[in-house]
Formats: structure tokens, sequence, C-alpha cells
């Protein structure tokens, strides 16, 4: 056997990163950010509203939440749909008490079904969070790029009409993106991603037009990978954000400002015996001094203002 | 294909001659980070594709690039805090893409070994010479960058072919830590040199414990300190080897790094723990028992090649 030359030809291999998105960039060598009222840690919390349709295409690969079965699923469609009618007043709830604003990522398909949702999080003044047009339209290499296009101004387009905001957040649905992705979105007006999870603080990335910011929305501390994919307890759950929260804690005296980015899921965290769980992880962080409970417009701001 | 690779003999745990660590130590305690490139978008192999996902494969990639940006540094400040130097598992294009790493690791005095070129170039498939050709570039690139002449292998990925043991020890590679059959290490069959074995262990690799065994962050900092327990225990009787095999992307992670640097802090406080690398474990077998094991198990000691 004999691989084709091109597997043992590394055109990539150079100072830096394998593509021209950002420059390589040790954590620890930045400098500080800096929160407000010196703040150590910003809380951003980031709940997902998703729809997840019946009958998905799966193309190019079925979403994390997508349907399971053969057709009709009505198991899961009804167990997705659970967390946008119910779980997510959970959730609401807790952040209510504790005082807490988050970013609302919603599927724009969510915003124009469940306009009552959308209201929700506007009439609070929270961050309405483009998170693509539903979970079965996924960005990915292959697609076409005016089709890709379409997907993201769809999305936007519906988001801001709806919400009356600018909606400059964006998380992939998946997070999976296709190699112009973040050049169709810096071009439509959007100034953070959420896909890319190398980093605990933003940093910029470059684009065919503007400056786009990443945003470290974590995947290792969501509901999702901790409870789902890892099968662990709720209590596990409450030790793995304690446990970030005291690294990230303890790295600010040094480091300056950090963020602590929970996703939670409403169909997942939002359950009778799991919201309890995520009440005692943010009681936790909250009882700490010099804790910012923020949006992500607003962290990125500060971050950015800091930066000088 | 072989039914049967041949590649040691069996060698009962049980009265074996007795292994005796430098200064009397009776385990041989190491740590091995992988430090590693992931490709945006590599080619694919006919046998294994590099990504879950079409690339690019923003999420995994860029949790991959987490280690490098982010994981490693915290990795390597606890094992600063414990006077713990690594034995690198490293892709070498890494000597160009990111040298501030290579560049901190040889200040500590850690050790290069190869994990190929990069974590997405799998060896499945390859003829001699291309197998040659890692090789080869591996030696001349981690030479270039650090001065150092690598010793050890971890293939790119876990992937071989029949003949990757014979070509190691044909360029002059010690040890290997694609094999684990053992606690100790052992001599491999090759066709000229030598070479031997070397614990690793993929049961307490941090990607095996996390993603494949689901294990918490706390509880793998238990599973580290009860292996150190019973390793230390038995090294009494015949030295023994325990390695921790690490990945900066998932171990350099705020919620992970606490439990491993508290199990770093656990093994450190023992006697009698030689906390060593890799090649200074492979040296110093080679210089007392390699000769005499290979008589015992009925092989030819193989002469070191340079």
């Amino acid at each position: 056997m004999t691989l084709p030359a091109e597997f043992l030809q590394y055109p990539w291999r150079r100072h830096g990163m394998d593509h021209d998105r950002y420059p390589f960039s040790n954590l620890f060598e930045r400098k500080p950010a800096a929160w407000p009222e010196g703040a150590k840690v910003a809380l951003w919390v980031v709940p997902a509203l998703e729809f997840f349709p019946l009958n998905p295409s799966g193309k190019p690969f079925k979403a994390p939440g997508s349907m399971v079965t053969p057709y009709p699923d009505f198991r899961h469609y009804t167990t997705r749909d659970y967390g946008n009618r119910v779980g997510i007043y959970r959730i609401f709830k807790v952040l209510d008490e504790l005082k807490i604003p988050a970013s609302v990522a919603f599927n724009s398909v969510v915003a124009e079904r469940y306009p009552a949702l959308l209201e929700e999080v506007t009439r609070r003044g929270w961050e309405v969070i483009a998170h693509g047009v539903d979970m079965d339209a996924l960005h990915y290499g292959g697609l076409d790029e005016a089709e890709e296009a379409g997907q993201i101004e769809t999305a936007l387009a519906t988001l801001r009409a709806a919400s009356g905001q600018p909606v400059t957040g964006w998380l992939s649905p998946a997070k999976s993106e296709s190699f112009v992705t973040p050049d169709l979105l810096a071009a439509r007006g959007v100034e953070y991603v959420c896909d890319w999870v190398n980093d605990d603080m933003p940093y910029a990335m470059q684009t065919s037009s503007a400056t786009l910011y990443s945003m470290p929305h974590s995947t290792e501390l969501s509901d999702r990978q901790i409870l789902i994919d890892y099968h662990f307890s709720e209590d596990e759950y409450v030790e793995q954000v304690q446990d970030a929260f005291d690294c990230l804690y303890a790295e600010a005296a040094d480091h300056g400002g950090r963020v602590l980015c929970l996703p939670v899921i409403p169909y997942i965290s939002g359950l009778p015996y799991r919201i309890r769980a995520l009440r005692r992880a943010l009681e936790y962080v909250l009882g700490h001094e010099g804790v910012w409970p923020a949006t992500g417009r607003d962290i990125l701001t500060e971050w950015q203002r800091s930066q000088g | 294909m072989m039914r049967d690779p041949q590649l040691y003999e069996f060698w009962p745990y049980q009265g074996r001659p007795k292994i005796t660590w430098p200064n009397g130590a009776r385990i041989a305690f190491w740590v091995a980070p992988n430090i590693e490139y992931y490709e945006f978008d590599p080619p694919q192999n006919p046998s294994r594709k590099p990504w879950a996902r079409p690339n690019p494969d923003v999420l995994h990639y860029a949790q991959r690039d987490y280690g490098n940006r982010v994981g490693h540094w915290r990795m390597m400040e606890a094992m600063d805090k414990y006077g713990v130097r690594g034995s690198i598992s490293l892709s070498v294009a890494l000597c160009q893409h990111h040298p501030e790493i290579i560049q901190a690791c040889v200040e500590r005095d850690w050790e290069f070994f190869s994990h190929g070129i990069y974590n997405t170039r799998y060896c499945y498939g390859m003829d001699e010479a291309q197998e040659r050709a890692i090789i080869e570039d591996a030696l001349k690139t981690v030479m270039d960058a650090t001065g150092q002449r690598i010793a050890g292998w971890l293939a790119p990925a876990l992937t071989h072919t029949e003949r990757t043991f014979d070509l190691l020890a044909e360029y002059g590679i010690k040890y290997t830590c694609d094999l684990f059959q053992d606690d100790q290490p052992q001599p491999i069959h090759v066709q000229q040199g030598r070479l031997i074995s070397m614990p690793y262990s993929l049961e307490v690799n941090d990607v095996i414990a996390y993603n494949s065994y689901l294990m918490s962050p706390r509880r793998y900092g238990d599973i580290l300190k009860m292996q150190f327990d019973q390793l230390y225990e038995e090294g009494a009787e015949s030295g023994t080897v325990m390695c921790i095999p690490l990945h900066a992307y998932l171990v350099g992670h705020p919620h992970r790094v606490g439990p491993f640097a508290d199990a770093l802090k656990y093994i450190t406080s023992h006697e009698d723990v030689w906390v060593t690398t890799a090649q200074e474990i492979a040296d110093y077998y080679y210089a007392h028992y390699y000769a005499d094991t290979c008589t015992l198990l009925g092989m030819t000691p193989g002469e070191a090649r340079t």
C-alpha cells in the first residue's frame, strides 16, 4: 500500500496557525481584562432556545438533540418542545431570583413560532443571540455559499425585527461552520461568534470584512456535555462548575478578569429534578465577591475597553 | 495480516528478577503530555476520517487548539509546582507552529519524543519509504528545534503498520509507548537494533478516562492516586513504572486541572519515587536490566544504534 503523495505534504506547516483566522496567543501572556468595579469573574449564562424539526434532513449530520427514532419521532420532538414550554420558565425564574441577566440564543424559527419567548427576553432587557434558523439548518463545509448567506440573513433579519435589538452575537447550530461562516457573519453586522471553543477569553478573528470576535462559549461546562454526554449526576454538575469557577477566580488575581460561561439547554437543565442543581451552581458563584453577571455583549464591550 | 504480531515474549508478572530504580526507588514516575497539532483542513487517509464532521470541523478543531492556547500553560504550572518534568509526546509540526510552547518546555529540560508530524496524519496505508520519511522528519525537526535526539515514539493517533517497530529500532529509537502489555519495560522483537516497550498506560490516559470511561475530573484525580498506591506497593518487590499520559486540551480546563494537580501532589509527596522522564527510565533499564532480561527470555540482545 502507498498513500497519495498529498498525505506527506504539509502546505500550512509554518509559524502560527494552519489558517488565517487568528494568530496563536498564550492566554497567560495577554494584557489582562478589567471588568466593572474590579470584578474577577464575569458570569455569562446562555440559555439556548432551539427547534428540532420532526423530519430532519440530517445534512450533513444530525445536530445533538435531533430526532432519533424512525419517523415520526414524537418522543424526541415533544421532549425538546418541553424545554421551550416548561423548562425555560424554570430557568427564567431562577435567573430572575438571582438577578442574573442572560444572553439567550434563539433559532429564528423559535422566535417566529413562540413570540412569547422572545418577549420574555426583550422585556427583561436581556440579550438575544442569533442561533441560526433551526437545528436542521446547519452551516458546514460543502454548503453552497449563497444558501448559507441566505440562512444567516433569514436568522438575523427575523430576530432583529422581532426583538428590536441589533443582534450582534451568533451561535451556529451545533457549533458547525463552513470555511466562510465568519466572513458571512461579519459582513452582516455580527460582532461576535460563539462556536470556537479554543479559549477562556474573547479574542479577535480576521474575516474578509470587519473584525469578528470569538467569545468563550463553553462546551466543556455545558449542561449537555456534563449531564447528557458524560452522564454525570446533578451533584457532579454543581461540583464541576464550582471547580471551574474556583480556578478562574484564583487566576484572576494574577491574570485579570476571567469569564465563566454556562450554556444551559431548557430541556436538560429545566427538568424538575435538575433545576435546583443549576440554582446551586449559580448561588455558589454569586456567593463570592467580585462576580459580574453579564450578557455576552457587555462582556465583549468591557473586554474591548480594557484592551485599549 | 498477522494473527499474532509476535512483538514480545510471554513473561508472567510473578517471579521476575527484581528491578531497583536509582537511589533505591521502587517506582519510576513519569508524565507524558501529548502536545498535539490537529489540522484545520487535512487530507483524508483512506482508512480513517480526521474529523467527525466535514472539514472544517470548527468545534473539534477549536477544542484541540484550546490545549495549546490555554490548557498547556495550566498543566505546566501544576507540573512545575510539584517538580515534574514532562516527557512530551509531540506532533513535531508544533516546532513550526508553536515554537513558544517548545521553548517553554526546553527551558524546563523536558524531554521530546515523537508523536508523528500531525495528529491528523495517520500511518495506515503508508509504504516503507513514507514511514521512513516521517521518522526522519521527526528526528530532524526535533533536533533542529531543541537540540534533542528523540529517543521515543508514540505513533500519531496510535496508527501503525506492521513494520513500525523494526523501523524505529533501525533509526535508533530506544523505546516505544505504543504497546500496553505491561507495567514494566520489556524488550521488543525487532529485525535489527534494539527496542523496549515503555509503560505508558492508556487506562489512566486522560482522554480515555474522561471521554471513553466518562470519569469526572475528581474521579480521574482519585484513580491516579489509586493507580499509584498499587504500583508503589508492588514496587517494593520489583520496580514498577507509572505514567500519566495527558492532553492539555482536556486536563487543562479550569474544572479539571485542580484534581490532577492534587494527584501530582500526592504522588510526589512519597519517599522512594523516582520522578523522571521516559528516556531516563529507558537508559537506566538498558544499562542494568535489558541484556539479562533478553537472556532470560531467550532473546538475542540487540546493539544500540545511533
